[in-house]
């Protein structure tokens, strides 16, 4: 048994401590965006955020995430209206979109922490990230696109903190 | 006529299942259905609804749900047939939802008679019939909502989801109509066929960049894949599978060990009489982490059968001497005496080209569900050929085809590896074992090792050059795996052109080049160690990844040979002379290509330099014309940085122009990846690459700068899946010889191989 606090909620399930965290939210919590590519870290269709920050699910365990707080692709924003899923929209991105889960926590991961990234910064976040598809020169638009959305959503905040 | 083999055995000029399926049913692979599809399902809840054929539903709220026979798998072929009906339906794309078929035949292709998806052949010939679906349905609402209006139908039209009165604005809207049950008309094929559809000028949605139906549902978690299927009970399987791709049998299978994994139910030895899988053992368990500890602790022995000693080396080694020999094969093209020709010949050309095994690898592993439910097999996984998978799972589970029914879902990448049935297999046969519902999900090592690859191939290429350097004769043979013919569907071989056999298009499509030379020979040979050994599939755009690479690396090797610009030697051969009409259009995007890259203008430093290729598709008859220029720039110890890809391609009519610019520019990328990223060998019978470290698509690092032209003509609509993928390797080797004058003959292109023939 294990307690895990997942995109607010605290869930506990029946798995061994060494259960890769991936399978835990998928199957037994059945929140299927998250996906399963390759199950060793090496395309980060599983990605998803711990405290934060962006982890491989299927390399992470779930005793070692028992207090910490865990952010899904459901969990990223409350209507489908972060920054990047309207960007993706906006660029028009996914084909067949299974990677693509795990392109938007990566990518987010990178915006919060730096909203203004080169497109050198954005494609070494980005590289552990496979899509077969190869939407990769959408996916760098959109992440710019996004990025100017937060910068000008910043400004707005500060400009208003100051009024 | 006689010159090239048209897909059609007759006349050529379209594409009916007579010709192209003929053997389907013949095969036995027509399927029955249980009868339980969504689709009929929603149809007998929605009284109300109107369905002006089997291809959609009006609902009373305005909503139109189309029924998608086609497999999506990130092609948004499900938004474009929604976008063809809204066209001539007249609805609102707002208003457009999308229904995913299983296997009811009903759905079947139009032209196909079968429900697959491949050849970039889905908005090609699914076109007509959706325009004149649309149209029935915009025909319909307007006759009954004039009449409710009280005004004359032909002073109506349908737009915008409203039959509205030209004269007076006053309008009604659809789901209205349908709510007052006013609008039953339903439509023969006779009815359906006189429809006179709208002119090209007309358009007001085809043409245009609509948002894609399914996008939103990816970028949310939301859409749901083959693998997120989840049914109440469902136990979870993982596969073990054998150290040889092909021909292994289970010889012992001992659990004691994972017994005692909790949660372990039992390990189900996969007898399967389809033969499509060979030493599969599904272990079953509660929970799929629970079934993988067990399955690594599962002890299988296997007679590795007769395949365990191939290897790469062994079936290029097979090819060679296959080739060598005078006989054997079949003629695909024989156009003049091309051995007096080249006998006669002022200078003769050789050269010998290969590819690479390649490996699908679709982001989402294989995977299926399987439930026995009311003596009906359910099973769920994403498709591309229904048809088929039904006929295998039936045939495995040891039931009548009728009696299965499959479930479609949105697909994590297709690239014709879910042509293909295998993962039927294990659900079928261990939720029969287990009597429960399983859920069964190939490991990343499963799905790559026991992947239907891209064949290894090898051709040898002769041209002869008259005096004045003219190219007149041309002497091409390819030998391979023959990834369809192992279908066995009769319907998919075409006759050789001496009748003498049957050959696989598939292995040798796009070699009957659209050039212009007069004495052309094309041999295509089965290599039957490979077809044992590897089982070979559909690869996205199958044999012309292989042929073009032959063909378009040939035609750069004549013009240095003679001096020559290799664009303008292309140009000069491309002069649509009789049976090659169509190759205008090719020249025509060359020369877009090459104008937007700056061909010939662009100065460029020492180690970089630009490469043409141009390429037709996989039949003749359903071609797209592509186009690309290569940049590269070329390390003095090999290494080659692609650093623009420009491609121009005419498709004819673009339903969606930025969908079209998406499938090219994903397709160019996959060119580019095999030709330098991806490479599978084969060891022991078995393929040696079992993950995403050693398997190596092309990852954001990697990729290019793009510019894609898309030239939409108002010709007929064509595919645009897969074209682009054969132009981009043929470019890149063209443009490392013009860089350093190096010429690589083998995919994929290495560092090694590169600086190798720099130093030759």
């Amino acid at each position: 048994m294990a307690t895990l606090t997942i995109n607010g909620h605290a869930h506990t399930v029946e798995a061994t401590n060494d259960t890769p965290l991936l399978w835990v939210i998928r199957e037994q919590l059945q929140m299927t965006g998250t996906k399963f590519g390759c199950g060793a870290g090496l395309c980060g269709a599983c990605t998803v955020h711990v405290d934060g920050v962006a982890v491989r699910s299927c390399q992470t365990q779930i005793g070692d995430v028992g207090g910490k707080k865990i952010t899904t692709i459901e969990g990223l924003s409350a209507n489908s209206d972060h920054p990047l899923q309207r960007a993706w929209v906006a660029e028009q991105v996914p084909q067949c979109g299974y990677c693509q889960s795990g392109q938007i926590m990566q990518a987010a991961s990178l915006l919060s922490v730096n909203a203004n990234p080169s497109r050198e910064e954005i494609v070494a976040h980005m590289d552990g990230n496979l899509c077969r598809c190869m939407t990769y020169p959408r996916i760098v638009r959109a992440i710019e696109r996004a990025a100017t959305d937060v910068r000008a959503s910043n400004e707005a905040h500060g400009a208003g903190r100051k009024a | 006529m006689s010159k090239y083999q048209k897909i059609a055995g007759t006349d050529g000029t379209d594409l009916s299942r007579r010709s192209l399926f003929v053997g389907i049913g013949a095969a036995g692979l027509v399927c029955g259905f249980g009868g339980i599809s969504g689709a009929r399902a929603a149809s007998a809840a929605a009284a109300s609804a109107y369905d002006p054929t089997i291809w959609y539903q009006v609902g009373t709220d305005g909503v139109v749900t189309v029924n998608v026979g086609k497999a999506d798998m990130g092609q948004h072929v499900a938004s474009t047939m929604a976008q063809i009906v809204a066209e001539e339906l007249g609805s609102s794309w707002s208003n457009m939802r999308v229904n995913l078929i299983g296997n009811d035949p009903k759905f079947a292709d139009p032209v196909l008679g079968a429900i697959i998806t491949g050849g970039s052949w889905s908005t090609m010939m699914n076109f007509d019939a959706m325009s004149r679906a649309g149209a029935a349905g915009r025909m319909a609402l307007v006759n009954a909502g004039s009449a409710m209006m009280g005004v004359p139908a032909g002073e109506c039209a349908g737009a915008a989801s409203r039959v509205t009165h030209t004269k007076t604005g006053k309008s009604i809207g659809y789901g209205d109509i349908v709510k007052a049950g006013k609008v039953t008309k339903a439509y023969t094929a006779d009815e359906l066929k006189a429809i006179v559809l709208k002119r090209p000028d007309e358009y007001a949605m085809i043409g245009h960049e609509l948002p894609q139906i399914d996008i939103p549902l990816k970028v949310n978690g939301t859409a749901k894949y083959g693998i997120d299927t989840m049914l109440p009970g469902m136990l979870y399987g993982r596969m073990v599978t054998p150290p040889v791709r092909y021909g292994a049998k289970v010889v012992n299978v001992d659990d004691s060990v994972a017994k005692k994994v909790p949660g372990y139910i039992q390990s189900v030895v996969l007898d399967d009489k389809t033969g499509t899988t060979t030493g599969w053992v599904v272990v079953v368990a509660k929970s799929y982490p629970q079934a993988i500890k067990a399955a690594e602790v599962l002890k299988v022995t296997w007679d590795k059968g007769p395949n365990a000693t191939v290897s790469s080396e062994s079936i290029l080694a097979e090819s060679k001497r296959l080739q060598a020999k005078p006989d054997g094969g079949e003629y695909y093209v024989k156009e003049g005496d091309t051995a007096a020709a080249l006998k006669t010949a002022a200078k003769v050309i050789e050269a010998e080209y290969t590819t690479s095994i390649n490996i699908h690898c679709p982001l989402e592993p294989m995977n299926a569900t399987a439930e026995y439910k009311d003596g009906i097999l359910h099973l769920y996984s994403g498709n591309q050929f229904m048809t088929r998978s039904t006929a295998i799972a039936a045939g495995a589970a040891g039931i009548d085809p009728k009696n299965v029914v499959i479930h479609q879902a949105w697909i994590g990448g297709g690239f014709g590896r879910r042509l293909d049935s295998d993962m039927m297999v294990p659900a079928a046969l261990a939720a029969k074992a287990v009597g429960k519902p399983v859920k069964v999900i190939y490991s990343r090592q499963n799905d790559m090792t026991m992947d239907f690859t891209r064949p290894l191939t090898f051709q040898k290429m002769r041209a002869g050059l008259d005096d004045k350097g003219a190219i007149v004769a041309m002497d091409h043979d390819l030998v391979s795996a023959w990834p369809t013919k192992r279908w066995g569907i009769p319907g998919f071989l075409t006759p050789s052109v001496d009748k003498k056999g049957a050959l696989d298009g598939f292995a040798v499509h796009g070699a009957d080049f659209y050039y212009s030379v007069p004495n052309h020979t094309i041999r295509t040979i089965l290599n039957e160690v490979a077809q044992s050994a590897t089982p070979s599939g559909q690869l996205r755009s199958v044999a012309p990844g292989w042929t073009f690479w032959a063909v378009e690396s040939m035609i750069d090797e004549i013009a240095h040979a003679q001096g020559k610009d290799p664009a303008d030697l292309r140009l000069a051969m491309l002069d649509g002379s009789g049976d090659n009409a169509g190759a205008q259009r090719l020249r025509n995007v060359l020369l877009a290509a090459m104008g937007l890259s700056g061909y010939g203008t662009l100065k460029l430093p020492k180690g970089e330099a630009l490469g043409v290729a141009c390429v037709s598709s996989q039949e003749r008859k359903t071609s797209t014309w592509t186009a690309c220029v290569a940049h590269v720039a070329v390390a003095a110890d090999g290494t080659v940085k692609v650093k623009k890809l420009t491609v121009a391609t005419d498709v004819g009519t673009a339903v969606n122009p930025d969908g079209v610019k998406a499938q090219v520019m994903g397709a160019a990328s996959w060119g580019m990846s095999l030709a330098l990223f991806e490479q599978a060998t084969m060891q022991d019978g078995g393929i040696e690459q079992t993950n995403f470290d050693t398997y190596t698509p092309m990852r954001m690092s990697q990729a290019p700068e793009f510019d894609v032209a898309i030239i939409a003509n108002g010709e007929m609509a064509t595919g645009c899946g897969e074209p682009a993928v054969t132009v981009v390797a043929p470019a890149i080797g063209n443009a490392i010889f013009n860089a350093v004058g190096a010429r690589v003959r083998s995919l994929p292109i290495t560092a090694e191989a590169v600086k190798a023939a720099m130093q030759a």
